[in-house]
């Protein structure tokens, strides 16, 4: 290290202030090239860059090292992933700019150089003596980065040169720019560096032809200065900033409307209300997720959302036109549901991803330009080019977005890969895998190397660590077909007014050591995802289905959490062991109900389950009474064929006495680690949290309740349960369910937090009523969150040693950040797979079944079918379409009216429900009124049930 | 956007440190006249400057005196332009209070304290640009100026900054790096005994990396002295050339 250089910038405060930050920058002669060739640098035997590299390039024939500029790693990720690109140098101007300008981008190029290190070398050219470049007085950042980039491309050039002299002319290696900019590449070529545009270069490489179809789609060519702009052109990046600081203009996520593609809304950082938009030019391009600047418009134009329900059905390509929208959105109610209104006018930071979905079929087949159609509703659809359409047309693909230019109806992208052929089941449950970003690989050599080797036993040591309680007689109670048994019970009297009771928590973290490979992966994948046929495991197979399942007549070793009770459930006395168990049996709800109610039964497990449902009876009545709330989600389960492994059944899954005992100790073993934790760990309990919602989050589920004559206090949880046990109608019994769905949709998503970072005041957890809350929920395990529970608590009471993360509150914290996200995107996944599983259902029948309104919309009845927890539209009226009988629609109620039938929320009715083959590839579940009869609009029931499909004789229960 | 990376996998702190490396080292002894010895120190961009008077009389209240040994009395104060953000006061703040006390513990254990009794030893540093390791540039500014004031010491007094990222311990932290939300370690030694005199940690980390951080802060103490030891023997070359050319 010989020089010192200051880098002296202007960077504005949070106040407004304009700070003069000076920082230093040290400049290095110990920076190596990392070419084979090299005799000047003093490297050791990493060398990257080849001493004869290879290329297959016609545009460039002779032996040469590719630097690419970051516009090309901004806009080209998805190419530079090929195997095609060797010998790559990465300078870190390029790095750094990426980093600043693409979160995404940056993850992924980092991605690349850590799977293909042989092949990209990083130079530090920023730190080199030879190749910092100082900032010109009046050049632009970019230009001086573009300059630094050249610089090094001609420091490369000079420094191989002096290795390379005496080499045959053509052999020499050629130091080449590959860049995006236009001003760059001519600047480039006139200090004598050769430079490419990257999309010629990558069409000149003849070893892989089909790499040009990914790169991403470039606008420029298409002369579209030449025509007429559709959208309202985007504010410069400054003007934004300088309107934000103002409050002229408004920062916030942009989330597209779910039923309607032509409205969003935009949720901004501390206020209650978001802000409604309406149409293409109000949205202007913004794709949901995007961070965006929005502007109110002025209060007299404010509107309300249109309640239309609306979707971008062109099959076809309609070209670069918007069609007419204000039908689309004319009506909107005016007056009392009037809510801010604005428009976009910049977009501040773009979240777009990959995404799964289908080639829309073109006209023209053998044409290049193609419209892509997401599998989530609320991505617009993409237009590609791709030389590929008639194999595609039949696949699932995945496909990025490039830009969306104001003169294009659709946003621009390239296809990056092809997942399998539509309609078939791995290639559908792939797509929601990719969709919810679920990490599902096969576990790694290095995760496997970390479990023990078989046959497993436990050692006499670790016994001796142990409190041996293979004694008691502990069960499990669990689904049907579970393999992976988290958590057993155990109860017996102690005395007449003494019970003691347990719960037996699989030890996963004796498996899973900290900071090796296996609980890296772990932690990434963050929970087992349950998906209706198969489940992606946290952890490997071996130890969620083996030796962290707590199967019957197996000793295994567990974390036991102890309590003496009272005949009237008061804790006594509360410990925590590590143990050895021996589970007597595993019950499935269904039985363990059997032994509980069949007096015959007088065996020891039966006594157990009994003397746990009455406990369990009492601490639930305490919690409610305490204001719990008992909200609903409709549960389905699908029987499945087991030749096919198509579902050939919906049940919807009973609730039985033993499921609420389960769940109940499940609770108090969480509420006592909780408290343990919290008091050991102050700062660095990770605990599960669920905040109170905003009064604002309700109203759909009031209006709802009013329009059934109900008035509901929100005010607290206490008082929500109670209005909402006393909402009881008997002539329509399901009606209580509905609004304890409808109230489910209005909480906040509970999330996890390490507590140094949340006031001990808003740890409660308002669902639950309960005042201090772990991470984990039900099940107990199978979340990487119970493991770091385990741990802390192993420490809390002396079995094990902390280790730095686990104590470090910002590591934790981060942590949690992930799980909480993995957890929302099991969720979403699981939600996935339960409709997937319902078309397949549905494939061959048609069925006529009960459903209720959960919602009246302008044009369109919102209905639940309680049977497969399904929900669909029926549309009333659609555009263009003067067919159907007329409607009235009274927006305060409320209410649709066509003759002398009136339908309102909650109302119940009879549906007849299909599969939409209209559009073969994008298939979706078809939902038509059966009853009440209205002529114009009602479809004819159907006695039978068509069923081409023998039904086979075994069934298998699936999870 | 990602935050910046304080240590980059090409191994490069951000301003193009290895973690092992100190920031440059530049210091002028005898810079004022007034006083009885006196430095001016830069650790990169932290730039301090030290006063030193005495040993004199107790100056205020006679009942500072200690009647076996002298009385030290430490200063520590920050030039309002020294952040980039104008700070409001100088000194007197709660925390220039106890860098105050912080270098009056220090200096009392390496002046030979012995030798003047009640009579009062004043040091008095100003951060004049403040880029992390402030009190560690303070400490070894107030050496070399006691150095320069002839001061009899029992060893000399360094200190360093050490701090962790990625499991790497970092050496002599700018502010940046310290901004970044890491543990920074402050460590003052007597190199030759290798006695530690100060030690603090800005939050809690844990023991497990104690070790290393705190080898790392030892071992750049150790380089500070080395590099202030050549600065003290250049200057008294100088001294003393002057003294016989005069
Ligand atoms: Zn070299």
């Amino acid at each position: 290290m010989d020089m010192l250089t200051s880098k002296i910038f202007l960077r504005k405060t949070k106040r407004g202030k304009v700070l003069k930050v000076v920082r230093e920058h040290y400049l290095r002669d110990d920076l190596w090239c990392g070419s084979d060739l090299c005799k000047k640098c003093n490297q050791e035997n990493s060398e990257v860059l080849d001493d004869a590299p290879l290329s297959s390039s016609t545009l460039c024939a002779c032996p040469h090292y590719v630097v690419v500029d970051t516009n090309v790693v901004l806009h080209q990720i998805d190419v530079l992933e090929s195997p095609a690109w060797k010998n790559v140098i990465v300078l870190q101007t390029v790095l750094e700019e990426t980093r600043k300008r693409s979160t995404n981008n940056f993850k992924k190029l980092k991605e690349i150089m850590a799977t293909r290190k042989d092949n990209f070398y990083v130079f530090v050219n920023e730190h080199h003596k030879d190749t910092y470049v100082e900032r010109n007085p009046g050049e632009s950042a970019n230009d001086r980065n573009d300059r630094a980039i050249r610089k090094a491309c001609s420091w490369y050039q000079t420094h191989l040169e002096e290795s390379q002299q005496g080499r045959d002319k053509k052999k020499k290696i050629q130091i080449i720019l590959l860049t995006q900019d236009f001003k760059n590449r001519e600047q480039a070529l006139k200090e004598g560096i050769p430079a490419y545009k990257v999309d010629e270069y990558v069409k000149s490489l003849k070893d892989f032809p089909d790499l040009q179809e990914k790169l991403a789609a470039s606008h420029s060519e298409d002369n579209a200065e030449n025509r007429e702009p559709l959208f309202p052109e985007h504010w410069a990046p400054t003007r934004i900033m300088t309107g934000i600081k103002s409050g002229k203009l408004l920062q916030g996520i942009f989330h597209c409307s779910r039923e309607n593609f032509l409205e969003g809304s935009v949720s901004v950082e501390g206020q209650d209300k978001s802000i409604l938009l309406q149409g293409h030019a109000s949205l202007n391009r913004a794709v949901d997720g995007d961070i965006v600047a929005v502007e109110l418009l002025p209060e007299d134009k404010w509107t309300s959302p249109s309640g239309i329900v609306l979707e971008d059905q062109e099959d076809q390509d309609p070209g670069d036109q918007i069609e007419k929208e204000e039908a689309l959105l004319s009506n909107s109610a005016k007056g009392k549901d009037r809510q801010p209104t604005g428009k976009v006018v910049g977009i501040i930071r773009r979240k777009w991803r990959q995404y799964c979905g289908i080639l829309l079929p073109s006209v023209l087949a053998e044409g290049t330009r193609h419209l892509f159609v997401p599998a989530e509703r609320k991505i617009p659809k993409i237009r590609i080019e791709t030389r590929q359409a008639a194999t595609l047309s039949s696949q699932k693909i995945i496909v990025a977005i490039d830009s969306w230019p104001r003169t294009s109806r659709y946003p621009l992208g390239h296809f990056v890969r092809a997942l399998g052929n539509i309609g078939d089941k791995d290639t559908e449950n792939e797509v929601l895998l990719l969709e919810h970003d679920v990490p599902h690989h096969s576990f790694p050599e290095t995760v496997l190397a970390c479990l023990p080797s078989m046959p497993w036993t436990i050692s006499q040591e670790e016994v001796k660590r142990r409190e041996d309680l293979r004694n008691l007689d502990i069960c499990s109670v669990d689904p049907p077909g579970c393999t992976d048994i988290d958590d057993a019970l155990h109860f017996r009297e102690l005395s007449p007014n003494l019970y003691e009771i347990g719960v037996h928590i699989a030890d996963v973290s004796h498996f899973v050591r900290p900071d090796t490979a296996l609980d890296k992966e772990a932690a990434n994948r963050g929970t087992t995802v349950y998906l209706v046929d198969r489940r992606i495991d946290m952890v490997p197979e071996l130890l969620s289905s083996n030796l962290c399942s707590l199967r019957p007549d197996q000793e295994r070793l567990a974390f036991s959490v102890i309590w003496e009770v009272t005949p009237n459930a008061e804790i006594k006395k509360t410990r925590f062991t590590k143990s050895v168990i021996r589970s007597r049996r595993a019950f499935t709800y269904a039985e363990a109900q059997c032994s509980i109610d069949d007096p015959l039964q007088q065996n020891e497990l039966a006594k157990s389950l009994r003397g746990l449902n009455k406990l369990a009876k009492i601490m639930k009545k305490n919690r409610m009474d305490k204001g719990a709330l008992q909200l609903s989600s409709p549960e389905i389960r699908f029987e499945v064929s087991t030749e096919t492994n198509d579902p050939i059944d919906v049940i919807s899954k009973p609730m039985l006495d033993t499921n609420s005992m389960v769940e109940e100790f499940m609770l108090l073993a969480n509420i006592s680690v909780a408290e343990h934790i919290f008091k050991h760990f102050p700062e660095c309990a990770v605990l599960r949290r669920h905040p109170v919602p905003p009064e604002s989050n309700f109203e759909p589920f009031l209006k709802a309740g009013k329009t059934q004559g109900f008035t509901l206090d929100v005010s607290s949880n206490k008082a929500l349960a109670a209005s909402l046990d006393a909402a009881v109608k008997p002539d329509n019994v399901y009606m209580n369910t509905m609004l304890r769905i409808l109230a489910t949709r209005c909480m906040m998503q509970a999330v996890y937090f390490s507590s140094g970072t949340v006031a001990p005041v808003d740890f409660y957890h308002y669902g639950l009523a309960a005042p201090i809350i772990l991470i984990s929920h039900l099940p107990f395990a199978g979340l990487y969150a119970d493991l770091l529970v385990h741990r802390l608590l192993a420490v809390a009471i002396g079995a094990d040693v902390t280790y730095a993360d686990l104590l470090d509150r910002k590591c934790v914290q981060q942590l949690c950040n992930n799980l909480n996200y993995r957890h929302k995107m099991s969720q979403y996944a699981q939600r996935s797979s339960v409709a997937l599983h319902t078309h397949l259902f549905f494939r061959h029948r048609v069925q006529d079944e009960d459903a209720y309104v959960l919602s009246v919309r302008q044009n369109a009845l919102q209905v639940l079918i309680p049977k497969y927890g399904l929900e669909g539209s029926i549309y009333l009226k659609e555009k263009d379409e003067d067919s159907k009988p007329a409607f009235i629609y009274n927006p305060d109620v409320p209410s649709q009216t066509c003759g002398n039938i009136t339908i309102r929320t909650f109302d119940r009715i009879v549906v007849q429900v299909s599969l939409d083959s209209k559009y073969v590839q994008h298939q979706k579940i078809a939902v038509h009124l059966v009853q009440p009869q209205i002529a114009g609009l009602s479809v004819e029931a159907i006695k039978t049930v068509n069923d081409s499909e023998p039904i086979p004789k075994k069934l298998k229960a699936g999870k | 956007m990602s935050g910046t990376e304080l240590l980059s996998d090409q191994g490069l702190r951000i301003d193009g440190r290895k973690p092992n490396e100190l920031r440059r080292i530049r210091c002028s002894l005898g810079i004022f006249a007034q006083a009885d010895g006196s430095a001016y120190l830069e650790q990169g961009n932290t730039k301090v400057l030290a006063a030193v008077y005495g040993p004199h009389e107790i100056r205020g209240s006679k009942s500072k005196a200690l009647h076996d040994k002298a009385f030290v009395n430490c200063q520590y104060s920050t030039a309002t332009f020294s952040m980039g953000e104008r700070k409001r006061r100088p000194r007197g703040d709660r925390k220039s209070t106890e860098m105050s006390t912080h270098l009056e513990e220090t200096f009392a254990a390496a002046i030979r304290t012995e030798l003047y009794p009640r009579s009062q030893i004043d040091i008095f540093v100003e951060v004049l640009q403040a880029d992390g390791g402030n009190y560690t540039t303070c400490v070894n500014a107030a050496m070399m100026a006691l150095v320069d004031a002839g001061v009899p010491l029992k060893d000399t007094v360094v200190s360093c900054t050490a701090s962790l990222v990625k499991d790497t311990p970092l050496v002599d932290v700018n502010h940046v790096e310290q901004s970044g939300g890491s543990p920074e370690l402050v460590v003052s030694i007597l190199p030759h005994s290798g006695e530690i005199v100060y030690m603090s940690l800005t939050q809690r980390f844990h023991i497990d990396h104690l070790s290393k951080v705190l080898d790392t802060a030892i071992k750049g103490c150790k380089d500070i002295g080395v590099i202030l030891k050549e600065i003290m023997k250049g200057h008294l070359t100088k001294l003393d050339t002057s003294l016989q050319a005069s």
